[in-house]
């Protein structure tokens, strides 16, 4: 077990030299940084001068990727790619361009991220187990085909209509809890149950319907069949049986989003005010911080795959007939 | 006279058409290929959102075909024989042929906001009147509802008026175009027309006609009730800056038809290649394509595509004197956007397809054309390509809906298609902060979210329909 771990591991890591190198080539080499500073420092009144001084303020006035002015080591290490990307590995993340310490604010902002996106995960699971399994439980009568339905209605749904129509409901008719806004400590519950309603209901639709799928690929097995033939009750067999084999998949689905949780949900984060990772990420491309939409990309890929990972010993886990080699 | 202008996303529309004709025609003449379509065909949603669909495509169609009009040059006869050794002159905005098919909506603009129907501006101005004095009112608009006497006291009985006009006219129309379908279904099948009309009544035809004729007859009332109010209201009102929502709903059709179809169409490509070489030779060209797509896959979707986006601004800021107009800079980024959210969205059916093809590539007929020493390029395009195009084409109808919701979010993150251009994430996320103002503006949301919901259903039920008839496991007998 511990020598698979260790191996996939180390399989990960020219995964993640591959998202460096990418994310290198997207913001140093595809526009220079003199693009960057150039708008930074807005289109006009743009001089030579402005852009250097812009550029040493963020550590932008260095080669590339080889330093032909440094001696030995420092040729490649007194370089953007270095100082840049490199770092990253070691979650150096830098400072934004606001001057502030980008891997501070990540640690800050992420519990709010957290608090926000656990209970989507949980209070949604749970809602479309339960949708789903009564569908399955009245397959092939009105009842699964009107739900199925409704399904595809509340899928086709765009979530920005959840979170507009759900603030304008709860927030601005009834009054119930504030539209907006965070606060940490025992009142939290009150900015946050109404983002969770809304991601919750947002992920019914296409939530639900492949869990129906699946349980109704289980439903149609030989074992089931036999449990029936013993004489148990249907509900028993939906329970009993189908439920705890259609969660192979469910569950490594789940696992695999497990990480990335912590990253937040973008659009419900900055429509609800609350200052998790989401909120901060949005806030920097509409500010144009190069700096921390660099660090996001690399931090969402390291915990996707992490995600990755966990998700192949899960299987070992609650799958027997999966066996790690 | 006119001067056509050929954008990059018209180019690649109408070869998306060329493509759909091409193979509808080779479909027509392979049973195969025939026998799913004919279950599509035969399935009432998939008639019904098939009809939905259409008039969209339509829609987007018309507002594919780009030109430029000359400018209306006022000069005397001295300058005239000048003028005319210049070129001419073209107005730098480009129009499409469903701005001259709706010209009234795209012209008629009010000052600022105005409700649905209203003949009002929807906030209270200071007016001087003719004494001399000024009053607080609202007041009227230029255009909406500007053929009323006394608003007031009329608008209601012109609205109805004009509606039941509406709904008449469309009757009519259905009439005759039901009994010119009819006719023509009669001639075919060599029946009588009260025969025929009994079979399509019990539902005794193959395709469910009924369900053409009420959803046909659903869409007409609509499109009447459109154009007989459209040209003297403004149907769901106007915008800050007083222009008719209707007509950004209309115009953001093509923008989501683009970005749902276009984006499939680029990375259609690199999926299905990849995707079958990697199960096809395994080895190490399986290891490389899948450490590629790993590797792409490992980056949010949505940070990589902002990331992107924003590199693409930096670049056309920087190059602005390669666009000639607002217009072909705007379809660049919707190009552009639709190129990255392919190379996002490619490694899923990368992946499917790498796996069906590990199956395939197993199965007896693949090795007896291996033992006769059939070349490699030879077995996939002829063997193995065709087993996994049903994948191709169920992926390709499933992911459309996801894109067009997709474009809303990215437009409210600011990494969609350019602000200037018509399209519903953009419509939100302009009406949004309206949200505040009270009483509130809810027209542009409203519409923005209608016309998107109705798109996103119809290609949902036709994907479940496509996908229904195509996937072999779920195929009936």
């Amino acid at each position: 077990m511990l020598a698979y771990i260790i191996r996939r591991f180390f399989y990960a890591i020219p995964i993640l030299i591959g998202v460096n190198l990418i994310t290198f080539v997207l913001f140093f080499v595809v526009n220079t940084p003199d693009d960057m500073a150039r708008m930074q420092l807005g289109m006009k009144h743009v001089t030579p001068v402005a852009i250097e001084k812009w550029k040493q303020a963020h550590g932008y006035d260095r080669p590339l990727l080889y330093n032909n002015q440094q001696q030995g080591l420092s040729s490649v290490t007194d370089t953007i790619f270095f100082d840049k990307s490199v770092r990253l590995f070691a979650f150096q993340f830098g400072q934004a361009d606001d001057g502030r310490d980008i891997a501070h604010d990540i640690r800050e902002r992420m519990w709010a991220s957290l608090a926000i996106a656990l209970p989507i995960l949980l209070v949604g699971l749970l809602v479309t187990i339960t949708v789903s399994m009564l569908l399955a439980f009245f397959r092939a009568t009105y009842i699964d085909f009107i739900g199925v339905i409704l399904l595809v209605v509340l899928m086709s749904v765009s979530s920005l209509f959840y979170i507009i129509g759900g603030q304008f409901l709860v927030g601005k008719l009834l009054h119930l809890v504030p539209i907006s806004g965070y606060q940490g400590g025992i009142d939290a519950w009150k900015f946050i149950i109404l983002p969770v309603i809304i991601g919750v209901v947002g992920g019914i639709g296409s939530g639900s319907r492949w869990y129906r799928t699946l349980f109704l690929e289980e439903i149609g097995k030989d074992y089931v069949r036999t449990a029936r033939a013993k004489g148990l009750a249907e509900i028993r067999v939906l329970f009993r049986h189908v439920l705890r084999n259609a969660m192979i998949p469910i569950l490594t689905g789940v696992v695999v989003v497990l990480p990335t949780l912590f990253m937040g949900s973008l659009i419900l984060e900055s429509f609800f005010g609350i200052p998790g990772l989401g909120s901060y990420t949005i806030d920097a491309i509409r500010a144009q911080d190069f700096a921390i939409v660099r660090s996001m990309v690399f931090l969402g890929s390291v915990l996707y795959i992490l995600g990755l990972l966990l998700t192949d010993i899960s299987y070992t886990l609650v799958d027997p007939r999966v066996r790690l080699s | 006279m006119i001067k056509p202008v050929l954008l990059w996303t018209d180019v690649l529309i109408f070869v998306l058409v060329a493509i759909v004709v091409v193979f509808a025609l080779y479909a027509r003449y392979h049973e195969h290929l025939r026998a799913p379509w004919r279950q599509v065909f035969r399935s009432r949603t998939g008639v019904a959102s098939l009809l939905v669909l259409s008039l969209y495509v339509l829609i987007a169609l018309l507002d594919s075909v780009h030109f430029r009009l000359p400018l209306a040059t006022k000069v005397g006869a001295a300058q005239a024989t000048a003028i005319t050794q210049q070129q001419d002159h073209y107005s730098v905005e480009v129009l499409s042929l469903l701005d001259m098919v709706v010209k009234p909506l795209r012209e008629q603009g009010e000052k600022t906001y105005s409700a649905p129907l209203a003949t009002e501006l929807f906030a209270r101005e200071t007016v001087e009147s003719a004494d001399g004095g000024q009053q607080r009112l609202y007041p009227r608009l230029r255009y909406g509802g500007a053929h009323l006497e006394d608003p007031a006291a009329d608008r209601k009985m012109d609205l109805f008026k004009r509606s039941v006009v509406a709904i008449l006219s469309a009757l009519l129309l259905w009439l005759v175009l039901m009994t010119l379908l009819l006719r023509l279904l009669a001639r075919r099948r060599q029946l009588s027309l009260a025969l025929m009309l009994d079979n399509i009544l019990h539902q005794r035809e193959s395709v469910p006609w009924v369900v053409v004729v009420l959803v046909s007859a659903l869409l007409l009332v609509l499109i009447m009730l459109m154009m007989q109010l459209a040209p003297h209201y403004h149907l769901f009102g106007t915008d800050k800056v007083g222009q008719d929502v209707l007509y950004q709903a209309l115009k953001s059709i093509r923008t989501a038809l683009a970005i749902g179809t276009l984006t499939t169409l680029v990375m259609l490509p690199f999926a299905v290649l990849l995707g079958i070489l990697a199960g096809y030779f395994r080895g190490w060209v399986d290891d490389v394509i899948q450490y590629l797509y790993t590797t792409l896959n490992s980056i949010p979707g949505v940070l990589l595509i902002a990331a992107a986006v924003l590199m693409l601004q930096v670049y056309i800021d920087t190059h602005a004197e390669l666009f000639a107009t607002d217009a072909e800079r705007a379809d660049m980024r919707l190009l552009f956007l639709c190129l990255i959210l392919g190379i996002t969205s490619w490694t899923g059916l990368c992946r499917l397809l790498r796996g069906e093809t590990l199956k395939i590539r197993e199965v007896e007929y693949i090795q007896a054309a291996t033992a006769f020493g059939v070349r490699s390029s030879r077995i996939i395009s002829r063997h193995i390509l065709p087993n996994v195009m049903h994948i191709v084409l169920i992926s390709v109808v499933l992911d459309f809906s996801g894109l067009v919701l997709a474009e809303a979010v990215l437009s409210y993150v600011g990494v969609g298609v350019d602000p200037s251009m018509h399209s519903w994430g953009n419509m939100i996320n302009s009406a949004r902060l309206e949200m505040a103002r009270e009483p509130m503006v809810w027209w542009a949301l409203v519409a923005a979210f209608i016309f998107m919901f109705v798109l996103v259903l119809a290609a949902n039920l036709f994907a479940d329909v496509v996908r229904d008839a195509f996937d072999p496991r779920l195929r009936k007998g």
